[in-house]
C-alpha cells in the first residue's frame, strides 16, 4: 500500500509524464525528429510505475523495446530519453540505441531488448552474478505475453527455478502481441500456469490499477528477497496505442480500444482512487499536468539542441578500448 | 617445460583461472559430474564445487544468454557449448547481445564472457555434429574468435580471453583434444590476433589455423622432398584477423593457399582471398587457390567424409599447380 500522500502524488506525476512524453513522441515522430520503430506504453503506464516503486536502487531492470516508461519510472531524465530518440550524443545511449535500446548503468537498467524474449536469459544471468557475489540486489525482468511464445522464456523460467535466482519475471500481458492476440498464440492462456510448471510461485494483477500494481509487486519482491528464488507476477493490461507508429490496427476494434480507455485508464483510476482517498484535491491532477508537459517541452528544445555524436566515433565501443 | 594433450592444457588453464579468481566459474551441460564431453573439466567439480563448476539443463540460450548477465553482473563465466553445433541455439544471445551490448548501449555495458567449444570433423559423427562454422562467429563485430591449434595456445589463448573485457569465442578442434604437446604453463597470456610462421618457407605460403594447422605442416613436409618451399602460417585469432602476417608471407612468397574445414562459399576462406586481392594484389604470382570442405553435409562414411574434408594430398596439389608443378 502506498503509504504516504508525497509519494502517492510522486508515482501519479511518474504515469502523467509517461503519457505526454509518448504522446510528444508521436507528435514528433510525424516530424520526421524520431525515427525507426517507436512503441508506445500508454495505457500500460501503471506497470512500470508501480513495479519500479517497489524496486530499490540496487536492483537490475531488463526491459523490451516498449521501455520508455520503465525507463522514466526508474529515474533517467526525460532529456536522456528524449535525446536518445532524436539520435543524439547526449542520449542515454549517445544515440546507436534509439528508442528500443534504453540503457544506463548508473540506474542500473540493462536495457532496452528488442529480441522477443531475448532478455530473460541475461535477467538470469545478472541474478546469478548477484547470487554468488553475494549482493541483495533483485532483478526485474519486464517482457509481454508475446515472449511467453518463445523458447527463451521457458529455458530461463527453467534456470532461475533450478538455480534458485533473484529473478522477478514481470509479464505484461496486453493481450495482444503485435496483431495477434492472445488466444491465438498461446494454447493456454492463464499465463501463470507456466511458471507454476517449473515450480515459480505466480500471481496476476489488475495491470490498469497503480496502487494494486505497486502492492503486489512489492510483495513479489519481498518473497523473492526472502527466498532468494524467482516469482512470476503477471500484470493484465492494455495498449491504448499501435503496436508501433506503422500499425493499422486491423486485428482489433476501434470500439474495444475506446472501451478500455474509457473505463480503463490508469492515470483516471488513480486520480480517481486518490481522490476517493482523500489524498488529492481537485486541482492538483492539471498542476501536475501543467509541470510534466513543460518538462516534456524542455527535454524536447535540450534533445533538438544537442549535438550528434560526430561519425568519426562510429567504430569507437564495439570493443572495449585497448589498454596500455 | 612439460608434455600435454590439448585436453589437459585447457583443463589446467581453467584450474589456474578459477584458482586465480573467485570470479571465474565454468558452465554447460555436462560439465560438472561428467567431466565434460570431451573430458576438459574432469576433476573439477571435485576442486572448485558445484557452483563454479555448474552444470546446466539442455539450454544453450538460456545459459549462454545468462553468462552475458552474469559477465554483465560482475563474475568472469566461462560457458562451455558442446560443440558449435548446439551454439546455433544460442546465436541470438551472440549476435544480438553479446556482439551488440556495448556499442548499442554508448559505450555503458561490457560483457567480459569466454564461450568455449569444439568444433571440426574427421570422427564420423555425421552431418550435425562436424561442422565448422566459426567463419560465422568471424563474421560478427563486437566479438572476438579464437582457434587454437597448439597445446600452448590452448592454454594461453584461453588465459587471454579470460582477461579480455569483451565477448571470446574459442574453437576448439574436436581432433585436438587428445594431441600431445610441450606446455610451458608460465608463458602467461596469448596475444589475441597476432598469427604465427610455423613454418618459414619461401615458394607458396599455406595460410591455415585450427584443426587444419597439423595438416597444413604435413603438406610441408610433402611439399619439401618435391623441393617446394612452402611457409605455413597460422592465423590462430579470426578475428580479430592479423591482416599484416597475411600480408606479409604473401608479399614473402607469391603464392597463397588457404586451407579451412569451413565451405568455400561465402566463407572465412573467401574473406582472406578477397583481403589479399584488396592489399596484396601484385605481389600475386598466381591466382590465390583454397582447400576447403566439400560443398555438403559432412557425412558419416569414412571414405565420404574424408573426401568431403580437407586432405593434406589435396594441399600439396595445390601448392604444386601454383607453382606450375601440377
Ligand atoms: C524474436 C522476435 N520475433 C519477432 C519480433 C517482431 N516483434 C516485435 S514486437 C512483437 C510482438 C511482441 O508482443 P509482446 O511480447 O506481447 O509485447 P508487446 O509488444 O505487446 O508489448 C513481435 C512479433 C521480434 N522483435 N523478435
Ligand atoms: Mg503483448
Amino acid at each position: 500500500m502506498i503509504a504516504t500522500r508525497a509519494r502517492a502524488l510522486a508515482l501519479l506525476e511518474q504515469m502523467f509524464l509517461i503519457r505526454r512524453l509518448e504522446e510528444k513522441c508521436a507528435e514528433v515522430y510525424s516530424a520526421g525528429k524520431i525515427r525507426g520503430f517507436l512503441h508506445l506504453y500508454i495505457g500500460e503506464e501503471a506497470v512500470a510505475v508501480g513495479a519500479m516503486a517497489a524496486l530499490d536502487a540496487a536492483d537490475n531492470v531488463v526491459a523490451t523495446y516498449r521501455e520508455h516508461g520503465h525507463a522514466l519510472a526508474r529515474g533517467l531524465t526525460p532529456t536522456a530519453v528524449m535525446a536518445e530518440m532524436y539520435g543524439k550524443a547526449t542520449g542515454c545511449s549517445r544515440g546507436r540505441g534509439g528508442s528500443m535500446h534504453l540503457f544506463s548503468t548508473p540506474h542500473r537498467f540493462f536495457g532496452g531488448h528488442a529480441i522477443v524474449g531475448g532478455g530473460l536469459p541475461v535477467a538470469v544471468g545478472l541474478a546469478l552474478a548477484d547470487s554468488m557475489l553475494g549482493r541483495e540486489g533483485v532483478t526485474a525482468c519486464f517482457f509481454g505475453d508475446g515472449a511467453v511464445d518463445e523458447g527463451e522464456f521457458h529455458e530461463s523460467l527453467n534456470l532461475a527455478a533450478l538455480w534458485r535466482l533473484p529473478v522477478l519475471f514481470v509479464c505484461e500481458n496486453n493481450l495482444y502481441a503485435m496483431g495477434t492476440a492472445l488466444e491465438r498464440h498461446e494454447s493456454v492462456t492463464d499465463l501463470c500456469v507456466k511458471p507454476r510448471a517449473y515450480g515459480i510461485p505466480a500471481e496476476n494483477v489488475d495491470g490498469m490499477d497503480l496502487f494494486a500494481v505497486e502492492a503486489a509487486t512489492a510483495h513479489a519482491v519481498s518473497e523473492v528477497r526472502r527466498h532468494r528464488s524467482p516469482f512470476f507476477l503477471e500484470a493484465k493490461t492494455y495498449r491504448f496505442r499501435a503496436h508501433s507508429m506503422y500499425d493499422a490496427e486491423a486485428y482489433r476494434s476501434r470500439e474495444e480500444v475506446a472501451e478500455w480507455a474509457q473505463k480503463h485508464d490508469p492515470i483516471d483510476l488513480a486520480v480517481a482512487e486518490l481522490t476517493r482517498r482523500g489524498l488529492i484535491d481537485g486541482a492538483e491532477p492539471a498542476a501536475i499536468d501543467l509541470r510534466v508537459r513543460a518538462a516534456v517541452e524542455r527535454a524536447c528544445e535540450e534533445a533538438d539542441a544537442a549535438p550528434l555524436e560526430p561519425v568519426g566515433d562510429l567504430l569507437r565501443d564495439v570493443l572495449a578500448p585497448e589498454v596500455g | 617445460m612439460t608434455r600435454s594433450t590439448y585436453r589437459e592444457a585447457i583443463r589446467l588453464a581453467l584450474a589456474t583461472a578459477l584458482e586465480a579468481d573467485s570470479r571465474v566459474l565454468l558452465m554447460g551441460e555436462d560439465v560438472g559430474r561428467y567431466g565434460g564431453a570431451y573430458a576438459v573439466s574432469k576433476g573439477l567439480l571435485e576442486r572448485f564445487g558445484p557452483e563454479r563448476i555448474r552444470d546446466t539443463p539442455l539450454s544453450e540460450s538460456g545459459f549462454l544468454g545468462a553468462g552475458i548477465g552474469a559477465a554483465l553482473g560482475g563474475l568472469r563465466p566461462i560457458v562451455e557449448i558442446m560443440t558449435v553445433n548446439f551454439s546455433l541455439l544460442a546465436l541470438d544471445q551472440v549476435v544480438n547481445n553479446a556482439a551488440t551490448l556495448r556499442h548499442m548501449s554508448g559505450g555503458q555495458l561490457g560483457v567480459p564472457l569466454v564461450v568455449r567449444m569444439a568444433t571440426g570433423g574427421g570422427r564420423q559423427l555425421a552431418a550435425q555434429h562436424s561442422h565448422s562454422l566459426e567463419g560465422w562467429y568471424a563474421h560478427v563485430p563486437g566479438i572476438k574468435v579464437l582457434a587454437p591449434a597448439t597445446v600452448q595456445d590452448a592454454h594461453d589463448m584461453l588465459l587471454a580471453a579470460l582477461a579480455d573485457a569483451d565477448p571470446v569465442f574459442i574453437f576448439e578442434h574436436q581432433l585436438l583434444y587428445p594431441t600431445e604437446g610441450d606446455l610451458d604453463p608460465a608463458r602467461g597470456p596469448a596475444t589475441i590476433g597476432q598469427a604465427l610462421v610455423r613454418r618459414e618457407g619461401s615458394d607458396v605460403s599455406l595460410v591455415t589455423y585450427g584443426g587444419s594447422l597439423g595438416k597444413a605442416l604435413a603438406a610441408s613436409d610433402e611439399l619439401a622432398q618435391a623441393g617446394i618451399s612452402a611457409e605455413v602460417l597460422e592465423l590462430r585469432t579470426l578475428r580479430p584477423l592479423d591482416v599484416e602476417a597475411i600480408e606479409a608471407t604473401v608479399t614473402k612468397t607469391h603464392r597463397l593457399v588457404i586451407i579451412d574445414e569451413g565451405w568455400k562459399t561465402g566463407s572465412f576462406s573467401a574473406e582472406i582471398a578477397a583481403l589479399v586481392a584488396e592489399r596484396v594484389f601484385y605481389e600475386l604470382d598466381a591466382p590465390i587457390a583454397r582447400v576447403c570442405s566439400a560443398e555438403v553435409p559432412i557425412p558419416y562414411a569414412k571414405h565420404l567424409e574424408d573426401a568431403a574434408l580437407p586432405q593434406v594430398p589435396a594441399i600439396v596439389v595445390a601448392a604444386k599447380e601454383l607453382l606450375g608443378r601440377g
